[in-house]
């Protein structure tokens, strides 16, 4: 247990030493660079995979189910603390599958696109990692800001006007969003005197009635500058046009940075306004329900018209960010261990479709979307199509081909939530908690909103089916020509590398909701959270 | 003293998102950085208003902490601070290539017709 501890801090601090090592290599090293680069990714993996077990570990002994770090050994409500659970440890393994996926695909070429490529992209993990152990408010907006900087330089790799136009409103938005992250810390501060979320927790029913307004216009105010990130509704409006001018293995990583926002959202609802928290339980709630439920209309009719691939994967972003937030407005323990599960089968599959974008638009004309959907409206004037016949027979599929092929059918059912894969589990294991909210076997009353909740997470589903198999069938089926792109082994091997590991959680499906579960569990009993941060979470007489 | 601050936040934030909403680029970054002077000075608030009191310790070591002012705010502003001026440049550096790609600086890259 000892020098397990200190695992803690490595998440942070490996991407932080790569990234400025880096730095200092020359410009021109590219291979020394992707290797040094990867070879971190795989390391903050493992690492990522040892804490959860880690995380998961303690639970059964019977002891606190997450443990803490204190920096610099100092006691925690003075001073900042990284705390590990079963949460922060599953999205620490999600962000850096996620992150080894994009920088295998990237030495393929988009690594030699621009400047400092590898550089920007671990600093951005360092963010991530700091944003999901950290402890305390203000860290969180440190982290926070260390994301997004590395994610303006990430999103401008490979420059052409689209991007820098997409760059301009994203970074424009995000630095207004951070600005109200600002204001809520700051009341939160002023009205409660302290910034670390455990001891805030157990402040708040301490707060004076007169103060309680203020506090709660603070925690709202944070509330919407995670919702900008997470992409809600009426604030979700740059996310597409931003992931799609994106290169494709930055989009790829950056379909966690919208899940950051639901992690913030998920852990301050449920830490602080808990069911026990008098007065305020269950605060934002509902707005949260009806604004995932907005969003996912909103996503599904984006879906449906969408033009473009990239911008189909952007509101496939949008629907499960619609979903999750949700998901996290009832805050009944089975609907958020489904939506858990459906967080990483979703990041792990519109990662993959994101990468798999890049490889089918290479060789097709831009025009074949836009028919796509134009075509079934307008009638499809294909009389060429019987002097073709003689042609047709027989006609060889290549073995590029096939593979992405068979990968678009797979994304597009992970997607859509049908069996055999992945996707299917998680949105059963929702749909199951949210109308089972007692548990199998005790009849509950269900509230119109959760009725209307399951019909748009089943309407999204099946629109997303028809919009994935519309563009599918005009790309492989019924390409207007044959060209057949030409792509290499590590740009293939992460994708299928990405849609096996979601038919592994199809097949470890029991293991995993198990887990979630747990991690579901004790994130609506903070009480042990609240203890492992302020009770023996620092070295006792350590050198100091 | 509260008022004038009140006031000052008040014209800062006004200013701020007026000209954050307007369509030329370089207002935008004003406006931006107005913006954050605005809460830069509400954290500070949000540490209670004291006149003449030290920030940290006094000479002479240990006093009453009821004499001091919050250290805590203060040191959000400096982090703010540096990390407001840090992701303002980077928007100015966007700024100046979008001006340079589009011909123009409508925020749109487009002059409306």
């Amino acid at each position: 247990m000892d020098w397990t501890r200190h695992l803690l801090i490595v998440p942070i601090l490996l991407p932080l030493i790569t990234g400025a090592a880096l730095l200092l290599i020359d410009e021109l090293r590219h291979t020394l660079k992707a290797l040094l680069s990867i070879a971190s990714g795989v390391l903050l993996l493992v690492t990522a995979i040892v804490l959860m077990r880690l995380a998961d570990g303690v639970a059964d002994g019977g002891g606190a189910l997450s443990s803490s770090y204190a920096l610099a050994n100092w006691p925690a409500p003075f001073a900042i603390v990284l705390v590990l659970d079963r949460l922060s440890a599953l999205m620490l393994a999600l962000a850096s599958t996620l992150a080894l996926a994009a920088l295998v695909f990237s030495t393929a070429r988009w690594h030699r696109a621009g400047p400092h490529f590898h550089t920007l992209f671990q600093f951005m993990l360092m963010g991530l990692g700091g944003a999901f152990l950290t402890g305390d408010l203000f860290n969180l907006f440190v982290f926070f800001e260390v994301t997004l900087a590395a994610s303006y330089g990430l999103l401008l790799h490979g420059s052409g006007a689209f991007r820098v136009r997409a760059g301009l409103h994203y970074i424009a938005i995000n630095l207004a969003a951070s600005l109200l992250f600002l204001i809520g810390v700051s009341l939160i501060y002023g009205t409660a005197g302290t910034l670390n979320m455990a001891d805030l927790a157990v402040r708040l029913p301490g707060v004076p009635a007169e103060d309680r307004a203020l506090l709660h216009a603070g925690v709202a105010i944070l509330g919407i500058a995670f919702l900008v990130k997470a992409g809600m509704w009426p604030l979700c409006f740059w996310l597409p046009s931003a992931y799609m001018a994106a290169a494709a293995p930055v989009a790829a990583i950056f379909v966690v940075l919208t899940k950051v926002g639901t992690y913030v959202l998920l852990r301050l609802s449920l830490l602080l306004f808990a069911p026990e928290a008098q007065g305020a339980a269950g605060f934002g709630g509902t707005v949260l329900l009806w604004g995932g439920m907005a969003t996912i209309l909103f996503a599904t009719s984006g879906v449906l018209s969408s033009q473009s691939l990239g911008r189909l994967a952007g509101f496939s972003v949008l629907i499960s960010a619609g979903t999750l937030l949700a998901a996290v407005g009832i805050g009944n323990t089975a609907v958020v261990s489904g939506a858990l599960f459906y967080l990483v089968s979703s990041s792990l599959s519109v990662a993959a479709f994101f990468l798999l974008i890049e490889l089918v638009e290479r060789s097709r004309e831009p025009a074949a979307d836009v028919l796509s959907v134009t075509m079934e409206a307008y009638g499809d004037e294909t009389d060429e199509s019987e002097e073709h016949e003689d042609q047709e027979v027989g006609v060889t599929v290549p073995g590029a081909l096939a593979i992405l092929s068979v990968s678009f059918g797979c994304v597009a059912l992970l997607l859509a939530g049908l069996p055999p894969l992945s996707g299917f589990i998680a949105k059963f294991a929702m749909l199951t908690g949210m109308l089972n909210p007692d548990g199998l076997g005790s009849i509950a009353e269900i509230p119109g909103s959760i009725w209307l909740l399951v019909a748009l997470v089943i309407l999204s589903g099946l629109a997303t089916l028809v919009a994935m198999m519309r563009s599918g069938v005009r790309i492989f089926w019924t390409p207007l020509e044959e060209l057949v792109p030409r792509v290499v082994m590590v740009e293939v091997a992460p994708i299928v590398a990405l849609l096996a590991l979601c038919a592994v959680l199809t097949v470890w499906g029991g293991p995993m909701l198990s887990y979630t579960e747990a991690a579901a569990r004790s994130l609506h009993a903070p009480s042990t959270y609240i203890q492992s941060v302020l009770g023996t979470g620092h070295l006792p007489g350590g050198a100091r | 003293m509260e008022l004038t601050l009140a006031i000052a936040i008040g014209v800062l934030t006004g200013s701020g998102v007026w000209l954050v909403l307007r369509p030329r680029t370089y207002q935008l970054v004003i406006g931006l950085s107005l913006l954050s002077y605005a809460v830069n000075l509400f954290i500070f608030s949000m540490g209670r208003l004291r006149v003449g009191a030290a920030p940290v310790l006094g000479p002479g070591g240990a006093g009453n902490p009821a004499d001091l002012a919050d250290p805590v705010p203060q040191a959000l502003v400096l982090t703010a601070i540096v990390i407001g001026f840090a992701t303002t440049a980077l928007l100015l550096v966007v700024l100046l290539v979008a001006r340079g790609l589009t011909r123009n600086d409508h925020v749109d890259g487009r002059e409306p017709n």
